[in-house]
């Protein structure tokens, strides 16, 4: 499900965001084709996550246009049913994805922990838990907010290893994040 | 679609919350004639009228938890990426809701109805009012729970918005059982209840929309 060659992923056109009635960026642009990557920093409120939630069509941008492929989301928040265990609550997505959720699973290394319910996790767990959810499906676009918090050095590696390969496959990331991640040959995109 | 609604019915069971609607429904319907007194006549006229309304609160006891928990932790986010629309979402929790009460509802109604002593034509009118209208009260239910699921601490005003609305269901459901089906009660309760099940969906999906900040 990569796209075709030289069809761009994703492309922002002179966005700007509000939030709160607060201008936070305004004219960012930017464009993503296959195999490509781009960092999103800048300091706390910024609004790196609202770049992300608009370029996921969760958040209207208050100006310009935002076109892109199918994309898959992580963020703060988990999205797994508490009360289930691992692997069910991650199945559910896959389904709907049309995917098995065991690569992603083996993949940041939480296979072992499919019978455990979701809220018996620890935080770092939930983190690789939702990444494992975006590892596993087809979406050629990968946005990705902070998905370094609270993940170990192994997990990070595994994060690293796993969008590398996204990559070759042809997919784009467009990541926001504080925390140092290899991301070779990646577009750096400062919120100021 | 089914995997939304069969997730919203393991949602509804969970947390041993499951009987929850049923509980309050047979608590009302044991309370009420101790409440009223042991008198036969007063009990069969007036008892159809309480179990309507036990219905109706019934039906509304999972208003905090129908929306609110799956926006909070970024589901209704992630069906959204995956292109399904926040109606199709709505619908699915609407059919859910319904099947996690309306059917035990019926169930117990049996019960409650001989408890309050009512003849077999009003259970049969009651029963007949309860498939019509219940679905009514699971899309008012669900409306108000997506409307309010991204305010905090929204009990109360669920409450404000809901009691208005339902009132066409409770005097048409009410009158149904009490009149029977000659006076056009049960045509009037099924357009009052098909009108908040086609509105319900659109209106939530929209809430759902707007809610997202």
């Amino acid at each position: 499900m990569t796209g075709g060659g030289g069809e761009k992923l994703l492309e922002m056109k002179g966005v700007a965001g509000w939030r709160g009635g607060r201008l936070l960026f305004e004219g960012f642009d930017l464009s993503l084709g296959p195999g490509e990557a781009a960092m999103v920093t800048g300091p706390n409120g910024i609004g790196k996550s609202s770049l992300l939630r608009i370029a996921a069509g969760l958040l209207p941008a208050r100006a310009g246009t935002v076109a892109r492929a199918d994309a898959a989301l992580a963020d703060e928040s988990l999205a797994l049913e508490p009360r289930r265990t691992l692997g069910a609550a991650l199945a559910f997505w896959a389904r709907l994805d049309g995917v098995s959720a065991v690569p992603g699973m083996e993949a940041m290394g939480i296979a072992h922990l499919a019978e455990v319910p979701v809220r018996m996790l620890s935080t770092g767990q939930r983190k690789r838990a939702a990444l494992a959810r975006v590892l596993a499906c087809n979406a050629p676009l990968w946005l990705l907010d902070e998905p370094a918090n609270g993940l170990d050095t192994e997990g990070r590696e595994r994060l690293e290893k796993g969008m590398a390969a996204h990559r070759i496959r042809g997919g784009a990331i467009l990541l926001a994040t504080h925390q140092p991640l290899a991301l070779p040959d990646c577009a750096r995109v400062t919120l100021a | 679609m089914t995997a939304l609604i069969a997730r919203e019915l393991r949602l509804a069971a969970g947390g041993g919350a499951a009987f929850l609607p049923l509980v309050f429904f047979l608590l009302v319907a044991t309370l009420f004639p101790f409440a009223v007194g042991p008198d036969g006549p007063l009990l069969a006229r007036t008892g159809g009228g309480a179990l309507w309304m036990a219905a109706l609160l019934a039906a509304l006891l999972p208003v905090d938890r129908l929306v609110e928990p799956d926006l909070a932790s970024g589901t209704l986010d992630q069906l959204a990426l995956r292109g399904i629309s926040e109606e199709v979402i709505a619908l699915a929790k609407l059919a859910g809701h319904w099947l996690s009460f309306g059917p035990l509802l019926m169930l117990a109604a049996f019960p409650a109805a001989a408890l309050m002593g009512l003849p077999e034509p009003v259970l049969w009118r009651l029963e007949l009012g309860l498939l019509v209208g219940t679905p009514g009260l699971a899309a008012l239910t669900l409306g108000v729970a997506a409307i309010t699921a991204s305010l905090r601490r929204s009990g109360a005003l669920a409450g404000l918005l809901i009691l208005p609305l339902a009132v066409p269901l409770l005097i048409f459901g009410a009158g149904l059982v009490e009149r029977g089906t000659e006076n056009g009660a049960l045509q009037l309760l099924a357009a009052a209840s098909l009108l908040l099940v086609a509105g319900a969906p659109f209106a939530a999906g929209a809430a759902i929309r707007a809610g997202r900040e």
